[in-house]
C-alpha cells in the first residue's frame, strides 16, 4: 500500500516562469508529512507535481525525478492517469461532484477503473466513508446529492472518495482552511488514523496543525516575489519547531516574517 | 527496472479488492492521429475515385468515419477501452470542428469572391432604375438608403424603450409589474421576425391602410431589437457595483441624477455594444422588411411614403430573378450586408473590449 | 449569468415619490416597460384577431387541410403541410446541428489549444451575426448541386429506410436540404451557447475528476456535460426557436409544394415562415388573414419551445451546481 516518495533535482514552471527550483527530499511510507511556508513558496506547485496534476494547468511543465518507490512518476511510459489514480488528492475546497449522490460521489473512482458489482461497490463504499469517519452521519441518505452536506462533511466525503480507490499515497492541499475549527479538528483526528495505512503529505498554512499533525515537516522559502521557491529544510517536526538547523525557518516559525 | 511491485501488490486486507491498473501500458506514439488520418483520408479519396462519388461531402464523411473507427480499433487494441473511449472522443470533437468549419468557411469564400466581381463604386452609388433583369450593370445604393434608413428609424424607436426598460428593471425592480416585463422581454426574444412583419401588417397596413414603407418595416424591426436592447443593457447595469450607487445616494445626490450621472455612464461602454450588437441583428432581417418595405429598383429616400429597398430584401430579389447577372448582382449586395454586419460587430466588441468595466469577468 | 449586484428594493418609496425629477424618470422607465408590456399584447390580440377573420371563412379544418388557396371559391386552407416541415426540418436541423454544437464547444473550451480557441470562438460568434439571407443564398446556389451526389448515395443505401427514399428526380432542393441548412446556420448560436456555460464549470469540479485518475473524456463525462446540461439545453431550444422561424433561408432553398411526404430527400413540402415570404406577393386581403392566421400558429409553437426551455432550466436550476 503505502509508498515511499523520492523526489530529485525536481523544478516546475508555469510557462516562462520557474516557481520551484530543484528540489530534492524523501517522504517516508506510513507518516505525515507536512510542508509549510509563506504564501507563494510553491509548496501547493509541489504538491501537484506529486501526481502530475501540475502539467494540467496551461503552461504547467516539469523537469526531473520522483520516484515512487522503484518507479518514476515523469518515465517515459507511465500513463499520468494512472498517476493519478495511484495518488490520491484532497483539495482546500471541498468539490464533491454536485449533480452525483453521496454514494456515486464514493463510488466515482472506483467506476472509472473498473467493473464492480453492486454489492461489492456497496461494501467498499461503506468502508470507504466508515475510514473517513462520515458513515453514521451519512448512511441514511447515500443517495441525497453530495453538495447538501456541510462544509467538514463534504470535505470527509472527498476523503473518502480520494480513499476508496486505495491509492498509494494521499495528498492534501490545505484540506481545512475552509472549514471551521470543529471539522478542523475532525478532520485532523482522521488524518491520524489514516497514515496508518497511506503515505500522507499535507500542505497548509496553519503551523499549529503542522505540529499537531505531521511527523515531518519540509519549510519551503523563496528569496523574493518572482523568485522560485526552494526547499528549506526537511526535518523531523519535533526539530523544525524547537530547533531548526536553518536561521530562516527559525524566523518563520517564531512568525517573525510570513 | 521493475514495475511488479506496483502490479503484484499484496491483497488487501478487506474482503473486496480494489483493482488496480499498473502504472506503465503500452501506449501509442503521438504522431499516431496524424497517421491515422491520412490514412483514412487516403483510403476515403480511393474509395471515391474508384466507386466515383462526385460529392466531396461523401468523401469527407467517409474519411471521417475511418478516421473515428481505425482510432478506437488501434486504441482498444494497444491502450486498452478506456483509453480508446478517450481517444473517440478527442477524434469526434475534431472532427465535428472539421465538419462546421468546411461549410462556414466556403461560405465567407463565396460570398467574397463572387460578391468582388461586381462590387465596386459605380455599384454602390447607383439604383437599378432602367436596368433590366439580365442586363449587367446596375447599382445598390436604393438598398443601401433604406437600410440605413429603416435600421436607423428602428433603433430610434428601440434603444430608448429597451434602455429605460433595463433601467426600470435593474434599478426599480423587484415588484409585480417588473416581473412580468421579464417574463415578456423573454418571450419577446423567441418571436420570429416574420411573425413581427405578420403584427405590423396586420394593424399597420391592414387596419389602418398605410400602403408598404420604410416606416413600417422599422417598426417590425424595432421590436425585434427592443427585447436584445433590454437583455444586453440589463446585463450591464448589473455589473455596475452597488457601492458605486451608495456612494452617490449617501452624497444626497437624487436616484435619478445618480442613474443618469453615475450608473448609466460606468456601464456605457457595454451599452453601446449592446445596441450595435442588436442594429447588426437586425439590418440582416428580411422577413419583415419583404412584408412591409415590399421593395423597389428606385431611389426613394422617404421612409414615410412609398416602397423602399433594403440590402437582404435586394440580395432576395435578384436571387429570385435568377438570371445570371441578377444572380451576381446577389452577390455583391450580400457581401455589403455582410461587410456592414461584420463591421458593427468588429467595432461593437471593440468598444466592449475598451471600455469594460473593471468588475467584469 | 454574472449577477453580482441585486437590485436595490424598496428604495422606490424611499426617496422616489418626493422630486419631480425622481418621478419623470420612474415615469418613463417604467412607461417604458409597459410600453413593452402593450406591444406583446397588442401582437397577441391582433394577430388573433385577423386569424380568426380568416378561419370563420374557412370551408375545410384549418389544422388538418393540406391545401392551401384561400383565393379560391369557397376559400380552402390548411396548415397540415406547414406544420408537417416545419417541424420535420427542424428536427433534422437539431439532430445534426446539438451534437456537432457540443462538439465545437467541447474542442474550444477543452481540446483546441490555447492559441487557436480563442480566436475560434470569436469566429463562431462572428458567424453567429451572420445575416440568414446570406446563408439562403449559399445554401441555393452551392449546398444544393453539391447534396445532389449525397442524396443519391443515401438514396442507393438507405433506401430501405422509407425516409431516404428518393421517389422523384430534381435537385435537391428537399426538406432534408432545409434542415442541414437551418443546421449550419443554428450551429454558432448553440455553440456559442453552450461554450460559455462549459467554460463557467467550475475548475475544482473537473480536478477532482482528474485527481481520480479521470482521462479527459471521463472529466467531461463527470463533471463538464452534467454541469452544462440546463445550459446545453437552453442553447437547443434557443436554436430551434430560429429554426422554426427561419423565413428566407427556406424560402430561397426550398422548391415547395402541398404534399404531405415522408419521402425527406424528395423536393417539396413547406414550412409556416417560408410560406408567408411566398405566398404574400400575390395574395389579396383576406389571402393575407390566412397567411396572419398561420404565422399566429408559428408564434404559438415558438412560444411553447421556449416556455419549455425556460421550465427545464427552472427546474434544473437546483442542481446545476452553482450553488455548491
Amino acid at each position: 500500500m503505502a509508498k515511499r516518495i523520492d523526489v530529485s533535482g525536481l523544478s516546475a514552471y508555469y510557462g516562462a516562469h520557474k516557481a520551484i527550483d530543484d528540489i530534492s527530499m524523501t517522504v517516508e511510507p506510513r507518516s505525515v508529512t507536512a510542508f509549510i511556508g509563506p504564501s507563494g513558496c510553491g509548496k501547493s506547485t509541489f504538491l501537484r507535481t506529486l501526481n502530475r496534476m501540475h502539467e494540467v494547468t496551461p503552461g504547467g511543465r516539469v523537469e526531473g525525478k520522483v520516484m515512487l518507490d522503484d518507479e518514476n512518476l515523469y518515465g517515459s511510459h507511465v500513463d499520468p492517469v494512472a498517476v493519478r489514480r495511484t495518488v490520491g488528492m484532497v483539495f482546500q475546497r471541498p468539490n464533491p461532484f454536485p449533480t452525483m449522490s453521496i454514494f456515486d460521489n464514493v463510488a466515482a473512482g472506483l467506476r472509472l477503473n473498473g467493473k464492480y458489482k453492486k454489492s461489492q461497490l456497496s461494501e467498499i463504499v461503506e468502508r470507504s466513508l466508515k475510514g473517513a469517519n462520515l458513515w453514521n452521519e451519512v448512511k441514511d441518505r447515500l443517495n441525497k446529492p453530495g453538495s447538501g452536506l456541510s462544509g467538514g462533511q463534504q470535505q470527509r466525503l472527498c476523503i473518502a472518495r480520494a480513499i476508496a480507490v486505495e491509492p498509494d499515497v494521499l495528498l492534501m492541499d490545505e484540506p481545512c482552511s475552509a472549514l471551521d475549527p470543529i471539522s478542523t479538528l475532525a478532520i485532523e483526528d482522521l488524518i491520524g488514523e489514516l497514515k496508518e495505512r497511506f503515505t500522507i503529505v499535507i500542505v497548509t498554512h496553519n503551523m499549529q496543525q503542522a505540529a499537531r499533525v505531521s511527523d515531518r515537516t519540509a519549510f519551503f522559502n523563496l528569496a523574493a516575489v518572482g523568485q522560485p521557491g526552494k526547499l528549506i529544510e526537511l526535518d523531523d517536526t519535533e526539530r523544525i519547531f524547537s530547533n531548526p538547523s536553518v536561521q530562516a525557518t527559525e524566523d518563520y516559525i517564531s512568525g517573525r516574517f510570513g | 527496472m521493475s514495475h511488479n511491485a506496483i502490479q503484484d501488490r499484496p491483497p488487501v486486507t478487506t474482503t473486496t479488492a480494489v483493482k488496480h491498473d499498473p502504472l506503465r501500458h503500452a501506449r501509442l506514439p503521438r504522431w499516431t492521429p496524424f497517421a491515422v488520418a491520412v490514412g483514412s483520408i487516403t483510403a476515403a479519396v480511393g474509395l471515391g475515385l474508384a466507386a466515383g462519388w462526385h460529392s466531396r461531402i461523401q468523401w469527407g464523411l467517409v474519411a471521417a468515419t475511418f478516421f473515428v473507427l481505425a482510432t478506437y480499433v488501434i486504441t482498444t487494441k494497444v491502450e486498452g477501452s478506456r483509453q480508446a473511449k478517450d481517444r473517440v472522443a478527442t477524434s469526434l470533437v475534431w472532427v465535428c470542428f472539421i465538419l462546421a468549419v468546411v461549410p462556414l468557411l466556403s461560405l465567407a469564400w463565396v460570398t467574397i469572391s463572387k460578391g468582388l466581381e461586381v462590387l465596386d463604386p459605380y455599384f454602390l452609388t447607383h439604383s437599378m432604375n432602367g436596368v433590366l433583369d439580365a442586363e449587367a450593370g446596375g447599382g445598390v445604393y436604393h438598398a443601401l438608403l433604406g437600410t440605413i434608413e429603416q435600421v436607423g428609424i428602428a433603433t430610434l424607436i428601440a434603444a430608448p424603450i429597451g434602455l429605460l426598460t433595463a433601467v426600470y428593471l435593474v434599478e426599480y425592480g423587484g415588484g409585480k409589474l417588473s416581473q412580468a416585463v421579464t417574463f415578456f422581454v423573454d418571450v419577446m426574444t423567441g418571436i420570429p421576425s416574420i411573425v413581427a412583419g405578420l403584427f405590423i401588417l396586420a394593424t399597420w397596413n391592414l387596419m389602418l391602410g398605410f400602403g408598404p414603407s420604410g416606416f413600417a418595416g422599422a417598426m417590425a424591426l424595432a421590436i425585434l431589437m427592443m427585447p436584445v436592447v433590454v437583455r444586453s443593457t440589463e446585463e450591464m447595469l448589473k455589473l455596475v457595483p452597488n457601492e458605486l450607487r451608495e456612494a452617490s445616494l449617501a452624497l444626497g445626490i437624487p436616484k435619478w441624477r445618480t442613474i443618469l450621472k453615475v450608473v448609466l455612464p460606468t456601464a456605457i461602454g457595454g451599452i453601446t455594444t449592446g445596441v450595435m450588437l442588436a442594429v447588426a441583428r437586425i439590418t440582416g432581417e428580411t422577413a419583415p422588411v419583404l412584408l412591409l418595405v415590399f421593395g423597389t429598383k428606385l431611389i426613394n429616400p422617404n421612409p414615410f411614403e412609398g416602397a423602399q429597398s433594403s440590402l437582404p430584401l435586394y440580395v432576395y430579389e435578384q436571387y429570385a430573378v435568377g438570371t445570371d447577372a441578377a444572380v451576381a448582382r446577389a452577390w455583391a449586395a450580400a457581401l455589403v450586408l455582410i461587410a456592414f454586419v461584420m463591421i458593427l460587430n468588429l467595432v461593437a466588441r471593440g468598444i466592449a473590449r475598451w471600455k469594460a468595466p473593471k468588475t467584469g469577468r | 449569468m454574472v449577477t453580482t449586484t441585486p437590485p436595490i428594493r424598496n428604495s422606490r418609496r424611499a426617496e422616489g415619490a418626493s422630486r419631480p425629477g425622481d418621478k419623470v424618470f420612474l415615469g418613463l422607465s417604467r412607461g417604458s416597460g409597459i410600453t413593452l408590456l402593450v406591444i406583446m399584447a397588442a401582437i397577441a390580440v391582433f394577430l388573433t384577431y385577423r386569424a380568426v377573420l380568416a378561419i370563420s371563412q374557412d370551408s375545410t379544418n384549418f389544422l388538418t387541410t393540406s391545401e392551401w388557396n384561400p383565393a379560391g371559391q369557397p376559400p380552402v386552407f390548411g396548415i397540415a403541410v406547414l406544420a408537417f416541415g416545419t417541424v420535420v426540418s427542424s428536427i433534422i436541423a437539431m439532430v445534426i446541428a446539438v451534437p456537432v454544437a457540443i462538439g465545437i464547444a467541447l474542442f474550444i473550451s477543452h481540446y483546441a489549444p490555447r492559441k487557436l480557441a480563442k480566436p475560434l470562438a470569436y469566429v463562431v460568434d462572428l458567424l453567429a451575426a451572420v445575416p440568414s439571407i446570406i446563408y439562403g443564398l449559399w445554401g441555393a446556389i452551392f449546398l444544393v448541386p453539391y447534396l445532389g451526389g449525397l442524396n443519391k448515395w443515401l438514396d442507393d443505401y438507405m433506401g430501405w429506410t422509407y425516409i431516404f427514399d428518393k421517389s422523384s428526380d430534381g435537385v435537391a432542393r428537399s426538406l432534408f436540404t432545409v434542415g442541414i441548412l437551418l443546421a449550419i446556420m443554428i450551429l454558432p448560436i448553440i455553440t456559442n451557447v453552450t461554450r460559455e456555460v462549459f467554460l463557467q464549470v467550475p475548475k475544482m469540479h473537473e480536478e477532482a475528476a482528474l485527481a481520480l485518475g479521470a482521462t479527459r473524456w471521463e472529466v467531461i463525462r463527470m463533471s463538464v456535460l452534467p454541469f452544462g446540461r440546463s445550459g446545453i439545453i437552453s442553447a437547443s431550444m434557443l436554436g430551434l426557436g430560429r429554426a422554426l422561424g427561419e423565413t428566407m433561408a427556406v424560402a430561397v432553398v426550398l422548391s415547395p409544394s402541398f404534399v404531405i411526404s415522408g419521402h425527406l430527400l424528395d423536393p417539396g413540402g413547406g414550412t409556416f415562415a417560408q410560406n408567408i415570404a411566398a405566398k404574400f406577393n400575390e395574395a389579396n386581403e383576406f389571402g393575407r388573414d390566412a397567411l396572419i392566421a398561420s404565422g399566429l400558429v408559428l408564434f404559438v409553437i415558438t412560444l411553447l419551445v421556449n416556455g419549455a426551455a425556460r421550465w427545464i432550466i427552472g427546474r434544473r436550476k437546483e442542481y446545476s451546481g452553482a450553488a455548491a
